[in-house]
């Protein structure tokens, strides 16, 4: 083709990707759900941002989204983290869709590193964009092999390294993309959320989509599925906790972002969830730190 | 000993295209009983020792092995699955290197527990238990459970493979040269051990070795190989006291004497 | 009071409009336009067009304007574009024997039919910088003979002729492998592989290409022919029922000759190691010809013992887009996995802390 000076270069179709592409895709995704943390390879699409920001969640979305949908996006459990605005920017302007930033209201929700603090409902369909899908990656380095191991559920190793941890500091050092057994099958990578949302996954309302565009793989958990952490019986898994509620909110029990406020060792712990944390104060909650403490304490 | 055979070699032959590995091989192995596989360097032992063991696909021939229902499973028949399952449990393989057979980068505990984690074994503490009983019978300190493998010696390695493979309690062993590459006197304890663990677990193995001391102290019977075929099989002492194949006359005259 | 960062809208909006600022530079400077780009900067449009996987020189080089440069990103930029373009089929083989070759050499016979043609080449050339080209000075034209039409014959069909070369590969289906649609599998089949390494990074393959001359899987190689030209692109449409030609492309081919004693796979003979590459791009298609060698290692019966020769090592590391994409996202926000890691490096030092003031305290009875 040629350039043209004007506009009309080049048109992209609703939701950017083009619709053979999409029916390829919902086809991977409806095996993904049939065979519930399966790692569907599929031929991912270049996508307009780079590998690795989020190119497997996106062309999830784009293939499931229709013009009534509403389009949540989050990073690090905030609605307004860069690469989230980049995100919600890019299907506002390629599918038109209405995006918001309440929990409740969005019938998908993209996400990067989290899981909503507020239960997600029945017809509500979680999107994870996943970095390295392979549970059993960094034991075992290579695609042959590790496809073989799923298939014969040879799952000794993911163990090993679980063994490994407790022999060396005493319990389970793995924090975040902690392996879990979906439904007495597969050994799956739930993507570099913290464990603390591990409970979250198991027998959600919700349909969990999982895409790696770079590894080309797209899995899924489909609703009311059991979600296991891996384990051993005299060392159960358990998830994190913190020892003071939300400076802002009072929330306790939700997952807390450690915010430096000074350079003298002043930190607080606030909400990830950054829409849950609004919430709650705008119904009255309020933590040591927030505008009516700090005025009160004035 | 029970009245059927553990293992049934029939017909056991692998060609290189046009090179021979092994031709025509066939023998029973009893459960407890203690096979030594001997020949020099390129007679074709551990190719039979791989075809027998499913690494390596024979051109002909069958080999069936006596499940623990009783039911006799030709093995080239099997599905990969249960093959990698048989060959984690009821089966050990000893590799002459123990880098081959061990997971370096992991600790002497986790070696030793791996295959109990793989067949659904949950608890931390009794994983644990039973690798210590094990390193306990293979001679290493318990105080060396949390080290790798690489903080150990080359007969130590050895040990820590041996009680890897033993922690399942299987009922069939292969070793493949599992004294080569260690000091003379660190053989000899090895096979001490060796012996023992045999003895008293009451294991079937088939052993390679080109080095007739070795198939002297371990086996109860040994099968001699040249050029991929078998050239004598015998009770050990008879084999090696009274050899008939003029080949066998060579190579016992040849090493015995040194 | 403590304020959530908000704002990452107005940052965004606000960093693109310097990105464009910046792009453009000092505006007293005239614009660079497409046509320059394209002809003066011939040789950056070349790359970008072949990993960017698209034959477009106006497109390359306003991805390359777009991109400030940077190749890596203008690549990309074709690439994202590429993706959206409907497929109507694939086109026939290019048949490079029917090049009108434009350069041609072959370090293997001194002479040929067809003869050696050096080209637009920077071999031979002393590399000191040339002041002249900064102030614009007029350049002579070229020297011109009326070519003749003989088709140059191909130096692998010489020693094919002998059976001294193995044959080229079989494929086994009609249909030829295409990874931007289907989903990658390992092993691969040669086809698909070509055409990972045709789009891989010339840095990368370049880097591995010479791996294997220093001794990580040595391959002997000569360089048995590079050719440079054009190219007719043929499409066969059905309802015609024969190929009609699309139009001509400038293409480098390489083709390696490689020794090769014999396995219990192959006879001795010599083994090939292929590159093609849109536009003129010899490093890179000699590259990709070392590693094609070396990547049919399995195919022919060697043992794999360097990195080139590991077709997933090789394959999975070679698009530019991805590698360039995952090691940049660790710019992203990890701060909920960070402090996960923050949590247990805290709990895990206390312990530490308190195991080692328990043996303090200990008794100094043993001494």
């Amino acid at each position: 083709m040629t350039i043209g000076t004007d506009d009309g270069l080049a048109t992209y179709n609703f939701a950017y990707l083009d619709e053979q592409t999409k029916r390829m895709i919902r086809r991977a995704i409806l095996k993904g759900i049939a065979i519930p943390g399966y790692q569907v390879p599929f031929a991912s699409r270049e996508m307009p941002m780079p590998y690795g920001w989020g190119t497997g969640g996106v062309q999830v979305t784009a293939s499931i989204i229709g013009p009534d949908d509403v389009l949540k996006v989050i990073d690090q459990g905030a609605d307004d983290t860069t690469n989230a605005v980049s995100i919600r920017a890019f299907f506002a302007k390629v599918a038109d869709v209405e995006t918001t930033t309440e929990t409740a209201k969005a019938s998908i929700i993209q996400t990067r590193h989290r899981i909503p603090e507020e239960k997600l409902k029945d017809g509500q369909i979680l999107v994870y964009q996943v970095p390295i899908p392979e549970p059993l990656r960094f034991l075992e380095p290579r695609e042959t092999e590790t496809r073989k191991m799923h298939a014969l559920a040879e799952y000794g190793l993911m163990h090993v390294k679980l063994y490994e941890d407790i022999a060396k500091n005493g319990h389970i050092a793995t924090t975040y993309a902690y392996p879990v057994k979906v439904e007495d099958r597969y050994v799956m990578d739930p993507s570099p959320t913290p464990k603390f949302d591990n409970p979250k996954m198991h027998m959600s309302d919700a349909l969990q989509l999982f895409g790696a565009g770079r590894e080309k793989r797209i899995y899924a958990v489909p609703p009311h599925t059991k979600v296991v952490s891996l384990d051993f019986e005299d060392y159960p898994f358990e998830i994190q906790t913190f020892e003071e509620p939300c400076a802002m909110c009072g929330a306790q029990g939700v997952y807390l972002d450690e915010v430096i406020l000074d350079d003298r060792g002043g930190r607080m712990f606030v909400c990830s969830d950054t829409d849950y944390c609004e919430k709650r104060r705008e119904d009255g909650h309020r933590g040591h730190l927030a505008g009516d403490a700090m005025e009160a304490a004035e | 000993m029970s009245d059927q055979p553990l293992l049934r070699v029939s017909g056991v032959s692998k060609f290189y295209g046009n090179r021979i590995g092994c031709k025509d091989v066939s023998f029973d192995l009893w459960p407890g009983e203690v096979l030594a596989i001997v020949g020099e360097s390129g007679s074709g032992k551990t190719t039979l020792l791989n075809c027998i063991s499913t690494r390596l696909m024979p051109t002909a021939g069958t080999v069936s092995y006596r499940m623990r229902d009783g039911q006799f499973r030709d093995l080239y028949r099997m599905g990969e699955a249960e093959r990698r399952f048989l060959m984690r449990t009821d089966w050990g393989f000893v590799h002459q290197n123990p880098a081959d057979g061990l997971r370096m980068s992991v600790s002497a505990g986790a070696n030793v527990g791996e295959r109990l984690m793989a067949v659904g074994e949950r608890h931390y503490g009794n994983i644990r238990e039973t690798a210590t009983d094990w390193l306990g019978r293979v001679e290493i300190d318990a105080d060396r459970i949390d080290d790798q493998p690489r903080a150990f010696s080359g007969g130590m390695r050895q040990r820590l493979q041996i009680a890897r493979n033993l922690v399942t309690g299987p009922r069939l062993v292969f070793m493949d040269e599992p004294t080569g590459g260690l000091d003379v006197s660190v053989q000899a304890r090895l096979l001490d051990l060796l012996r023992g663990l045999v003895n008293d677990l009451g294991l079937a193995v088939v052993v390679v070795t080109h080095d007739l001391a070795v198939a002297r102290l371990l086996s109860h019977r040994m099968m001699v190989m040249k050029d991929g075929a078998v050239v004598e099989t015998g009770l050990t002492d008879r084999v090696l006291d009274d050899p008939r194949a003029p080949y066998t006359q060579l190579l016992v005259s040849s090493i015995l004497q040194v | 009071m403590y304020v959530a960062v908000k704002g990452g809208e107005a940052a965004i909006r606000n960093a693109h409009r310097l990105l464009a600022d910046r792009r453009r530079g000092d505006r007293s400077v005239p614009a660079l336009t497409l046509e320059q780009i394209v002809e003066q900067l011939a040789l950056a449009c070349d790359r970008v067009m072949a990993e960017g996987s698209v034959h477009d020189r106006d497109l390359a080089a306003l991805a390359i304007k777009q991109a400030r440069g940077d190749l890596i990103e203008a690549i990309f930029l074709l690439r994202a574009y590429r993706t959206t373009l409907p497929r109507f089929g694939y086109s026939e083989p290019v048949d490079t024997a029917k090049m009108q070759v434009e350069r041609r050499i072959s370090a293997t016979y001194k002479d040929l039919p067809g003869g050696q043609m050096l080209g637009p080449t920077f071999d031979y050339t002393h590399r000191l910088l040339d002041p002249s080209l900064a102030r614009d000075e007029t350049v002579d034209e070229p020297e011109r003979r009326d070519g003749d039409d003989t088709p140059a014959m191909r130096v692998s069909d010489i020693l094919a002729e002998e059976g001294l070369i193995e044959a080229d590969g079989e494929v086994d289906s009609e249909e030829v492998g295409d990874l931007t649609r289907t989903p990658m599998e390992f092993p691969m089949a040669r086809d698909t592989r070509l055409q990972a390494l045709a789009r891989g990074d010339e840095g990368f393959l370049l880097a591995l290409g010479y791996s294997t001359q220093r001794g990580y899987a040595r391959s002997h190689p000569f360089a048995g022919e590079i050719r440079i030209g054009e190219v007719d692109v043929e499409f066969h449409v059905p309802e015609l029922g024969f190929a009609i030609t699309l139009g001509r492309i400038r293409v480098t081919e390489c083709q390696m000759v490689n020794q090769f004693q014999g396995s219990a796979k192959a006879p001795p003979q010599f083994t090939r190691g292929y590159g093609l590459v849109f536009g003129q791009s010899e490093r890179k298609a000699m590259a990709m010809a070392l590693c094609d060698r070396a990547l049919r290692a399995a195919e022919l019966g060697e043992d794999i013992v360097a990195p080139a020769q590991d077709e997933e090592f090789v394959i999975s590391h070679s698009d530019n887009v991805q590698a360039t994409g995952f090691v940049e996202h660790l710019k992203l926000p990890h701060y909920v996995d960070f402090q996960a890691e923050l949590d247990l490096v805290r709990r895990m030092r206390g312990e530490h802390t308190r195991r080692r003031d328990t043996q303090d305290n200990m008794p100094e009875a043993a001494e």
